[in-house]
Formats: C-alpha cells, sequence, structure tokens
C-alpha cells in the first residue's frame, strides 16, 4: 500500500507542472499563436523564483516564502512570453523561429546569471525545501484517499486543480474565452464584429507565460533541491500533452496524468518491486515517456482539430 | 547611387544583409550585457569574442573548421527542411544516432581495410541518422503527426538510446568516454595539418590542429545538395510539396512520399554531421554519454537560418557560429561564462525571425530615399 502511495504522490508531482503549462499551450493556441517556447518560459520562471528563494530562504520560509516564488514565477514568465507575442503578432515572424530562440536563450540566460551571481561560479542554484505539508488537516486524515492526495503534498499541486477549473471557466462559460478560441479559429471574422485580435493574441500568449513560469517553479520544487537550468524538456512534453488532450481542459488533465505516471515509472522504477528486480539499464527507462508520448500522437493526431489560425500570422490585410 | 540600386535588386544581397543585420543586432545585444555584468572587463571581452578563432592562431582557425563541419550539416539538414515545407528540430538526435553508428563501426569494424574503414563507417553514419528521421517521416506523411513534436521526442529518445548503446559497446569508463576509434577509421588529414598548426618551440615539433578532410566532405554535400535542390526535378517536386501539399498533389507529386523523402534525406545529414566530428583520432571528439542533446544539432537552426537555407551560405554562417563559439570558450581567461555566445546566438535567431521586415521593408526605406534623392535631382535639372 506504501508502494500506491509513493506512486500517486510521485505521479502529482510529475502531472501537476504538465498540466500547468499545458493548459498554457491551450490559451496562446486558442489565440491562435503556437508557442514552442514553453519549456524555455518553464526555465526562466522557475530561474527567478529558486533564485528568489535561495536568497531569502534565511529570513523566511514555508509557504509564505513559495506564494511570493510563485507569483515571482508566473511574473517572469509574463514579461518573457512579451517576446514572443511582440514577434509573433507585430512583426508576424515565424513563430516556431521565435520559439526556438527563446528556447535556446533561457538556459543560456539562466547558467550565465548563476554563474555571474553565485559566489562559488556555479551554474546550480541550491534551495532547501520547507514546503511540503505531511498531512493537510482534517482531508489528510481520510482514509485512503487522504493518504494518497492529501499527505506529504504541496500548496502547488492544489493551485494546479484550480487553475484548471479556472481555465475550464474562462474558455467556456465567458465573453473572454468566446473571443479568445473566435481569435483563433477565424480571426478575421472576430476581427469583422469588432475583437481586437493582437490584443487578444498577446493575452493567450501572456497568460501562456505566466503558466507556463509557474509550472517550471511547480516541476522543481518537489523533484529536486536544486536548479540546473533545464526542467527536463517538460515545455516540450506539455506540447504533446496539449495535443494528445486535444486543445480541451478536462482531456488535457487525463493526458498529464497519464504522462505522469510514464515519468513515475521512468524515475522511481527502483522502488517498484517488479520492474527493480529486472536488469534493464536507467537510460532504457529515461526513455519511456518519450517513446509513450510518440506512440500516443500516432493513434491521437489523425483526427486531432488543432485551431484553424494557429500559427498563421494576422494580418488585416490578407484575405 | 546607381550602384546600389543595382544591388538593392539583386535578391541574394537583400537576404543577406537580413542575416548581416540580425547578426549585429545579436552581437550588441551581447556587448549589453557584458556591459551589465562585468562593466571593466566588457570591451576586452568583446574583442575577444570578434577575434574569434584568430586568438589562437593557426591552430585556433583549424579548430574553427572543425567544429564548422559538422555544423554545416547540421545546417544543411535543418536547411534542407525547411525548404522543403518541414522544420526539422530533431537534428539532435539525427546527429548523436549517427555518431555512435559511427563510432561503433570505427571501433569495431577493424575487418574493413584501410581506405574503405571511414568511408564505411560516414555511410553508415548517414543511413542511421536518416532512419531515426524516417520515423517522425512516416508520421508525419500517414498519421499527420506535427513533426516538430515528434522530432523532439526522438532527439531524446535518440539522446538516451545512443548513450545507452555507447555505454553497452564502446565505452572507456576509466575516461568515461566513447573509445578512440581505430587508425584506419579517422578521417585523413587531406593536406589540412600542413597550414593548421602552431608551432611549438623552435625544434620544429607542431601543436596540430584536428581540423582533417571531413571539412572537404561537408563542402561537397553543401554543392550536391545546392544542385539538388535546385537544378533536379527530384529537388523541385520536394520543394513544391514544401509551398503547397495540394497542389503538389494535384500536378501528380507523390505528396507522402516527398516528406518522408525530405525528412530522411535531412536525417541522413544530420547522421553524417555525427560522423564527421567523431571520426577524428584520439585529440578529437568523443562521446560523454551524459544526459544532454547534442548541442550541434540545435546550432544547426542558426546556421540554417542565418544562411537563409542556402546551402552555400549554410557554409558561411556554420563559420560563422563554429567561429564566435570557440571566442566564448577564450572568454573564460576573464571573468566571462561562454554562456554569453549561447545568449548571442539565440539573439541572433530570434532577430533573424524578423527577417520578412527586414528583407521587405530595409531595401523598400532605402529605396524610396534614392528616389526622392533621384527626383529632387530631376527637379533641379529642369
Amino acid at each position: 500500500m506504501s508502494i500506491l502511495y509513493l506512486v500517486v504522490q510521485q505521479t502529482m508531482f510529475f502531472s501537476i507542472p504538465l498540466l500547468i503549462v499545458a493548459l498554457g499551450g491551450v490559451f496562446t493556441e486558442r489565440s491562435g499563436v503556437t508557442n514552442i517556447a514553453l519549456d524555455g518560459m518553464m526555465i526562466m520562471g522557475a530561474f527567478t523564483s529558486i533564485l528568489f528563494i535561495n536568497q531569502m530562504q534565511g529570513s523566511m520560509s514555508g509557504q509564505f516564502l513559495l506564494l511570493i516564488a510563485i507569483l515571482i514565477a508566473v511574473i517572469t514568465g509574463v514579461i518573457f512570453s512579451l517576446l514572443h507575442a511582440y514577434a509573433s503578432v507585430n512583426m508576424k515572424s515565424d513563430q516556431i523561429i521565435s520559439g526556438t530562440a527563446l528556447n535556446m536563450f533561457a538556459p543560456a540566460f539562466a547558467i550565465y546569471v548563476a554563474r555571474m551571481i553565485q559566489e562559488n561560479g556555479v551554474q546550480q542554484i541550491t534551495f532547501s525545501n520547507t514546503f511540503r505539508i505531511s498531512s493537510v488537516p482534517v482531508l489528510g486524515d481520510i482514509p485512503i484517499v487522504g493518504g494518497l492526495l492529501f499527505k506529504n503534498a504541496y500548496i502547488t499541486t492544489y493551485i494546479g486543480l484550480l487553475i484548471l477549473v479556472i481555465s475550464v471557466i474562462v474558455l467556456y462559460k465567458t465573453r473572454f474565452g468566446l473571443r479568445l478560441r473566435a481569435c483563433g479559429e477565424h480571426p478575421h471574422a472576430a476581427d469583422s464584429v469588432g475583437i481586437n485580435v493582437y490584443k487578444m493574441r498577446y493575452t493567450g500568449v501572456m497568460i501562456s507565460g505566466g503558466l507556463a513560469g509557474l509550472g517550471g517553479l511547480v516541476f522543481v520544487i518537489p523533484t529536486s533541491t536544486q536548479f540546473n537550468a533545464t526542467v527536463s524538456g517538460y515545455g516540450f512534453l506539455a506540447l504533446a500533452v496539449m495535443i494528445f488532450g486535444q486543445w480541451k481542459p478536462m482531456r488535457v488533465l487525463f493526458a498529464a496524468f497519464f504522462f505522469g505516471l510514464m515519468k513515475t515509472i521512468a524515475s522511481a522504477y527502483s522502488v517498484i518491486p517488479i520492474l527493480s528486480t529486472a536488469q534493464i539499464p536507467s537510460d532504457v527507462y529515461k526513455m519511456i515517456p518519450f517513446i509513450a508520448t510518440l506512440i500516443v500522437l500516432a493513434f491521437s493526431s489523425k483526427s486531432s482539430q488543432a485551431p484553424r489560425a494557429v500559427a498563421v500570422p494576422y494580418d488585416k490585410g490578407s484575405r | 547611387m546607381i550602384l546600389l540600386k543595382k544591388l538593392l535588386n539583386i535578391r541574394g544581397f537583400n537576404n543577406a544583409t537580413s542575416s548581416i543585420v540580425a547578426i549585429f543586432a545579436g552581437l550588441l545585444f551581447g556587448f549589453i550585457i557584458l556591459l551589465v555584468s562585468n562593466p571593466p572587463q566588457a570591451v576586452e571581452g568583446f574583442i575577444i569574442i570578434l577575434k574569434g578563432g584568430f586568438s589562437t592562431g593557426g591552430k585556433g582557425m583549424g579548430q574553427v573548421m572543425y567544429f564548422a563541419t559538422p555544423l554545416i550539416l547540421t545546417g544543411l539538414s535543418v536547411g534542407f527542411a525547411f525548404k522543403t515545407g518541414l522544420f526539422n528540430i530533431g537534428a539532435s538526435g539525427q546527429f548523436i544516432m549517427g555518431a555512435f553508428a559511427a563510432v561503433y563501426i570505427g571501433v569495431k569494424w577493424t575487418f574493413i581495410p584501410a581506405p574503405f574503414h571511414w568511408m564505411v563507417a560516414l555511410l553508415a553514419a548517414a543511413v542511421v541518422g536518416g532512419l531515426w528521421a524516417l520515423i517522425p517521416g512516416l508520421l508525419k506523411a500517414y498519421l499527420n503527426v506535427h513533426e516538430v513534436i515528434s522530432t523532439i521526442m526522438m532527439n531524446y529518445i535518440g539522446m538516451y538510446f545512443a548513450n545507452f548503446m555507447v555505454k553497452a559497446t564502446v565505452y572507456d569508463s576509466r575516461k568515461a568516454l566513447s573509445m578512440n576509434v581505430a587508425e584506419s577509421a579517422v578521417l585523413p588529414k587531406g593536406g589540412l595539418d600542413k597550414i593548421f598548426y602552431n608551432p611549438i618551440g623552435s625544434s620544429g615539433a607542431v601543436d596540430l590542429s584536428t581540423v582533417n578532410s571531413g571539412f572537404y566532405v561537408a563542402l561537397i554535400v553543401a554543392v550536391v545538395m545546392f544542385i539538388v535542390l535546385n537544378k533536379t526535378t527530384f529537388g523541385y517536386e520536394l520543394k513544391a510539396c514544401g509551398f503547397n501539399q495540394n497542389a503538389s498533389k494535384f500536378a501528380g507529386i507523390n505528396e507522402k512520399r516527398s516528406v518522408v523523402m525530405s525528412m530522411v534525406i535531412a536525417g541522413a545529414l544530420s547522421g553524417l554531421g555525427g560522423g564527421l566530428l567523431y571520426l577524428s583520432g584520439a585529440s578529437g571528439r568523443h562521446i560523454k554519454a551524459v544526459d544532454v542533446l547534442a548541442a550541434e544539432g540545435f546550432n544547426g537552426i542558426p546556421v540554417a537560418l542565418l544562411g537563409l537555407s542556402n546551402p552555400i551560405g549554410i557554409i558561411f554562417s556554420a563559420i560563422f557560429i563554429s567561429y564566435i563559439t570557440l571566442g566564448g570558450n577564450y572568454l573564460q581567461t576573464l571573468d566571462f561564462v561562454p554562456e554569453i555566445i549561447d545568449i548571442i546566438i539565440a539573439c541572433i535567431i530570434y532577430f533573424s525571425a524578423f527577417a520578412l521586415l527586414f528583407r521587405n521593408i530595409l531595401p523598400r526605406l532605402l529605396k524610396w530615399r534614392t528616389d526622392a534623392a533621384e527626383i529632387k535631382n530631376e527637379g533641379e535639372d529642369e
């Protein structure tokens, strides 16, 4: 039973960042801008917020510190995403190229700054983890469910689920959501009824940046005690999750859990009895999430319905 | 003025200007970062970047060419895919798989006679790289999986798989590197050792650069790709599919086959690049088998963008990227971190994404000025 708890908890640690970042991807793609820079935005968000924790952990700790760090991660992501928004909306440039540039920029920048400002010149930023909630009051005492979901948890898990609920409401129950989706499907029609397509696309990209920045922090906190200028390709996995989830928030949730489970198998195989006895090198396990992604994409892409106008720059003058 | 106007009408010139503007913008940004992070040494550091490979004489320039060789190939790979409407972000995985194939044959297949050993190893690198790209090609053509996502996944799978295979077959655990390839599998120097070296003392001993005939191979492949793309029906069909799949299908081109072929050729180029870099004797590079994606693959993207996907342009842009990367390594003599180069390259790509703007607006702006000047002149004549 303790192994089951461990697997579920680990799956949560891996799934929640994927969920948050993939939801960010949903917002940007639904507005008509593709954003392969999610990975870079995760790195930037994680970098500034972990750096903040690293600097401030002497004077404060626990949930308060984490909440401020979350705020910093979101703001960093939003600011960084403005670069992508500017290139793809104002400059009408190739969105994949701009995204690639940001993906290259982020880790280089994180390493550069870390090595320049840390006294010993190392690129890893360490932090002590004071954020784990060993048991949520009341809820943690529920048998089984409490053990699965409310013990050894992080506040970020619940924030992630909250973001999911808000995303569903915003996308499907508000005027803003409808307009955003319209810009991704048929920007000219949206424009003709007075919606500012540029503004909508900016908003979409900025939401994705904020969520990706947050996702970066959420990814690093439970799985490590240092940040090494990488989020292990999670931004790209999140893109795959988004496609597998067919650009719909609730399906994205299931996709994220699927990949979280795969990732858990890849990283926790040594404590799962059946897998640890088989003599398979770790490199093989590390491949599993990516192979699973490919297979799943192969089966789900045939009928996939991407937003019609995604990755097409909006030009008022074109037909 | 007339000369300027004529120049502006040449497309190649216009295109090159956009790259040059992007390079300048990137370098300027790099300089600003140097200034912010360490003002007293900023100018000195920037000069080191600009001096690049020249900082260490003949050997340095040889090293520039040695590291440019794989970049030409991965640049060609990305550029070729661009021309045919695909974005091959998976050069990294294809590169490392090709590298593994070459090193494996270089170490193990010593039964092949000398002049053919390195050729077979290179061929295998290209074939394995091509096969690695075949999977995303098929997925794209028949199952509608976007090649950006699938090639990224193939990057990670390739990295872990190559690490696993290297550790299982050709690993030297004392050095934590792949083993040296057999002497017969090392690419011949091809006369380049007569040019690129630094003399040690006056005894006639030399500090040789690692550059070898792989550089020639890269140049030849670039020319071949230029001919394939611009002078053959096959290349035309592939490009047509890149522009408009439906129109090509209507015109009787097998568009699915074209997509697969484009990916396979792109993969073969990257794989060959891996072979060329690693078949270089004891002083050359060895596979480290760590969990880091091969940088040569990703740097193929800026190389292709700066070279505007033109095979000949790619040769120059690869040498440029290799040149400033080496400059970045020499930066460590000051209180700087070589990652500044990655930042500069990222900025160059970002600005080259604006290429369209530069390409259309810059000449128009200049033209407008010359026109205005001419009109003014004419007015004065009357």
